[in-house]
């Protein structure tokens, strides 16, 4: 008990004292995280929208498979993306692996289908609403979705924010495919599982605070954004 | 207004089916030019429906919509649809109207939004988010956003039917406007005084049949059926 008080005070002190690694790390991992959702939402937020309102045999096989890949397991992920970056991969050539670009990569397909079928859900309930107004206007399937994806952004940075939690806290496939690099690759949550395994408790407390600190603040903040905007706009 | 001419309409054997059910059976009728259609009945006799047959939003089991021209896509633009609960999008009045302006392919949407609002009366609402007005405003959009694509035929779907007086009495007012204008009113009821005061000629329909079809006059002077003759009373049809 009193390993853990000193582990938290000291924590506290590297927090408050913005120790320079402890900011390092943090800043990657929000570096990482951000861009792979910014990518896979861009991707993923249109698929969502096209699936919502598209009908093709089969389209109830694709959501549950796109349904069950919420739960993708981050370690298969990461040995997939391995297997493609590695120099024997076909995408080897590129150099990446072992980079925050090859983290990112996996970070965004880890979350793709988060942010997809949880946008395809939330596009076709308001497609029960709209459908009738956008079809009697003679909006395109693609007006259509552009409508419905702008009408339900309040909504849908929910679908987002899940898919950036999901990344930032994630471990097993950054591990893999980032290979915790000391300066270069290392983050927050791949840095508590190395210092916790060296017994440096302070250090992965403070980053776990961190972490924990940084998801909470931007869901806050996002759902002060979601019910201003719902009071604001109806 | 669109230059294709979409009317007259010719409307033969219309029917819709779910299941076992008929919702429509059989509709006949023909819809002239610079009329007021109101299509009265209770509750569960098929208005609805027909006006969403006519309007393409259903398509039916059994007959057709014959409309005078042959080109889908001239057919689909001159006309509109105004539905009992209206559909804002989340954004302002003005972009509401400026949404269907774009969809239509307006080039100066701001302009011919701000006509339109200005017409039904609404521009103090224009910057408001449609969403935060109230039923008989949000109702008033619909109408003006709908009036901005200067359609030659106006569906409306019971309108006016979870609104005040002074609500429906705006609405009624932008209807006779826009048939003023040159639209063509094809509009569904229940309400016997609004089909007094609106209509030219009255389609009755009951149980999915067309019961009736007569002028607003004759119909509610001397209705044909024993039908209409009871709702015209005031009579509970079952």
């Amino acid at each position: 008990m009193q390993e853990i008080s000193q582990s938290l005070s000291l924590a506290v002190a590297l927090i408050t004292s913005l120790d320079s690694t402890l900011l390092s790390i943090a800043g990657l991992s929000l570096r990482v995280s951000g861009i792979a959702v910014l990518a896979a939402a861009l991707l993923a937020l249109p698929f969502g929208a096209w699936l919502a309102l598209a009908r093709f045999p089969g389209r109830q096989g694709v959501i549950a498979v796109l349904n069950g890949m919420m739960g993708l397991p981050p370690v298969v992920v990461g040995l997939l993306v391995y297997l493609m970056l590695s120099r024997a991969g076909p995408l080897g050539p590129l150099g990446i692996l072992f980079t925050p670009a090859a983290m990112m990569i996996a970070q965004a397909l880890l979350i793709f289908p988060i942010i997809a079928a949880l946008a395809r859900q939330v596009i076709e309930d308001a497609w029960g609403e709209y459908r009738e107004q956008l079809v009697s206007l003679n909006a395109s399937r693609a007006q259509c979705m552009r409508a419905l994806l702008w009408d339900m952004r309040f909504t849908l940075t929910t679908a987002v924010l899940a898919g950036f939690g999901r990344a930032i806290a994630e471990v097993g496939a950054v591990m893999i495919v980032g290979g915790n690099i000391d300066g270069v690759t290392r983050l927050m949550t791949t840095a508590i599982a190395l210092e916790t395994s060296k017994g440096d408790l302070p250090l992965a407390l403070a980053l776990g605070v961190v972490l924990i600190t940084m998801v909470i603040t931007i869901n806050l903040a996002a759902q002060w954004v979601k019910s201003t905007a719902v009071k604001n706009h109806g | 207004m669109a230059d294709a001419k979409i009317l007259p309409l010719a409307v033969v054997g219309l029917g819709f089916r779910v299941g076992d059910i008929n919702v429509l059976d059989g509709a006949t009728f023909d819809i002239a030019p610079g009329s007021r259609n109101i299509v009265l009945g209770p509750n569960g006799a098929g208005k609805s429906v027909m006006l969403r047959l006519l309007h393409g939003l259903l398509t039916p089991t059994s007959g057709r919509v014959g409309w005078s021209n042959p080109d889908a896509l001239a057919v689909r633009r001159a006309q509109a649809m105004v539905f009992q609960r209206p559909v804002m999008l989340r954004r302002s009045a003005r972009e509401n109207v400026e949404f269907a302006l774009h969809v239509a392919g307006v080039r100066n949407v701001r302009n011919a939004a701000d006509l339109a609002l200005d017409r039904a009366g609404l521009m103090r609402l224009a910057d408001r988010p449609a969403r935060l007005c109230s039923g008989g405003e949000q109702q008033r959009i619909a109408l003006a956003r709908a009036w901005a694509l200067q359609p030659e035929v106006l569906f409306l779907d019971e309108p006016t039917a979870s609104l005040d007086p002074a609500a429906t009495n705006a609405i009624e007012e932008a209807v006779n406007a826009m048939h003023r204008a040159g639209t063509t009113i094809i509009m569904t009821t229940h309400d016997l005084g609004q089909a007094r005061r609106l209509a030219d000629r009255v389609l009755f329909l009951n149980h999915g049949r067309l019961v009736e079809d007569a002028p607003a006059v004759s119909f509610f002077a001397q209705p044909t059926s024993p039908d209409a003759a009871a709702f015209i009373r005031g009579e509970l049809l079952w």
